[in-house]
C-alpha cells in the first residue's frame, strides 16, 4: 500500500513527505510504548500511535522505519514535523482511534509484524 | 573515531541526538544496517536511560575497524538491584517520562538484546556506568 493510499483511507494530513511517495508498505504495528517500537524489526511497516512527541519520531529513526501514522487527532509540532522531514519520514495525522486505523488498514490487506 | 556527549537529566527534546549522530557516521562508514539498527536502539535506550533517572551524564563512543565501544556513565540514584532492573516490565520511572513513551521496563532488557557484550555497575546514591560493544 502507497502513502497516498494510506492517507485517502484514514482521511489522514501529511505533515512531512520527504520521497517516499512510492515507497510500499505491507505490514503494521501499533504502540504507545515507544520501548516496544524499539524491539520489532521493521521492514515496509507503518508505526501507528497515539504518542505525540518528539520521541515518536527519534524512535522511527532508531527502529529505520519511513512512514508513522498520529492517531486520536494529535498533531505533530513543528519540532516533530523538522526531525521527521530531516530523516525521511512520511509523518501523517488522522481523527480516528488507534483501533480504527488498525481495523481499517486491517481490512485493506496491511498485515501484523506478529 | 571517538564521539562524547553529555546527557542532562529531563531533557527528554535532546534525547535521541547522540544515537542520530551515531547512525549517521556507521551508515557513512558502511556498517552493516543491522548492526547499525541495533547499535542505535542500545545507545538510544541508554540515553533515555540517562533523561530518564539521573541528574547527568556523559556517553562515550570508540568506533573502531572491527567493533563499536560505548560507554554510558551517569551522576544519579544508582540502580538498587541490578539483576531486577534487568527484568521486562520492572521499572522505577516516574509519570513524567511514561508520557513521553518509556519507562515500562523495557530499556536495559532492550539494550541486552543489541548488544554482543553489555557490562553494567551501579553505586546506589553515586550513578551508573553502562560498556557496550557491538561488533560489525
Amino acid at each position: 500500500m502507497k502513502i497516498e493510499e494510506i492517507r485517502y483511507l484514514l482521511n489522514a494530513k501529511i505533515s512531512s513527505l520527504p520521497k517516499c511517495r512510492d515507497c510500499e508498505y505491507n505490514f503494521a504495528f501499533a504502540s504507545d510504548l515507544m520501548s516496544d517500537v524499539l524491539r520489532i524489526r521493521p521492514d515496509e511497516v507503518i508505526l501507528i500511535t497515539g504518542l505525540c512527541n518528539v520521541q515518536t519520531i527519534r524512535t522511527a529513526e532508531m527502529s529505520d522505519i519511513n512512514c508513522v501514522v498520529l492517531g486520536r487527532g494529535k498533531q505533530p509540532n513543528d519540532e516533530m514535523k523538522k526531525l521527521a522531514q530531516d530523516n525521511n519520514i512520511t509523518l501523517m495525522y488522522c481523527d480516528y482511534s488507534v483501533y480504527k486505523i488498525c481495523s481499517i488498514l486491517g481490512k485493506e490487506g496491511i498485515k501484523p509484524l506478529y | 573515531m571517538e564521539y562524547t556527549k553529555k546527557i542532562i537529566g529531563g531533557n527528554f527534546s535532546e534525547a535521541g541526538e547522540a544515537s542520530s549522530a551515531i547512525k549517521k557516521v556507521l551508515k557513512q562508514l558502511g556498517v552493516d544496517s543491522q548492526v547499525i539498527r541495533r547499535t542505535v536502539v542500545a545507545i538510544y535506550e541508554a540515553e533515555v536511560n540517562v533523561v530518564a533517572h539521573a541528574y547527568e551524564g556523559l556517553l562515550s563512543v570508540l568506533i573502531e575497524d572491527d567493533k563499536i565501544k560505548i560507554v554510558i556513565e551517569d551522576e544519579g540514584h544508582g540502580i538498587e538491584d541490578i539483576e531486577k532492573a534487568m527484568e521486562a516490565g520492572y521499572s522505577t520511572a516516574s509519570e513524567k517520562v511514561r508520557e513521553m513513551g518509556f519507562g515500562a521496563g523495557m530499556g536495559l532488557p532492550n539494550i541486552k538484546a543489541n548488544t554482543d557484550k553489555m557490562t553494567i555497575n551501579s553505586v546506589v546514591g553515586k550513578g551508573t556506568v553502562i560498556e557496550l560493544i557491538n561488533y560489525f
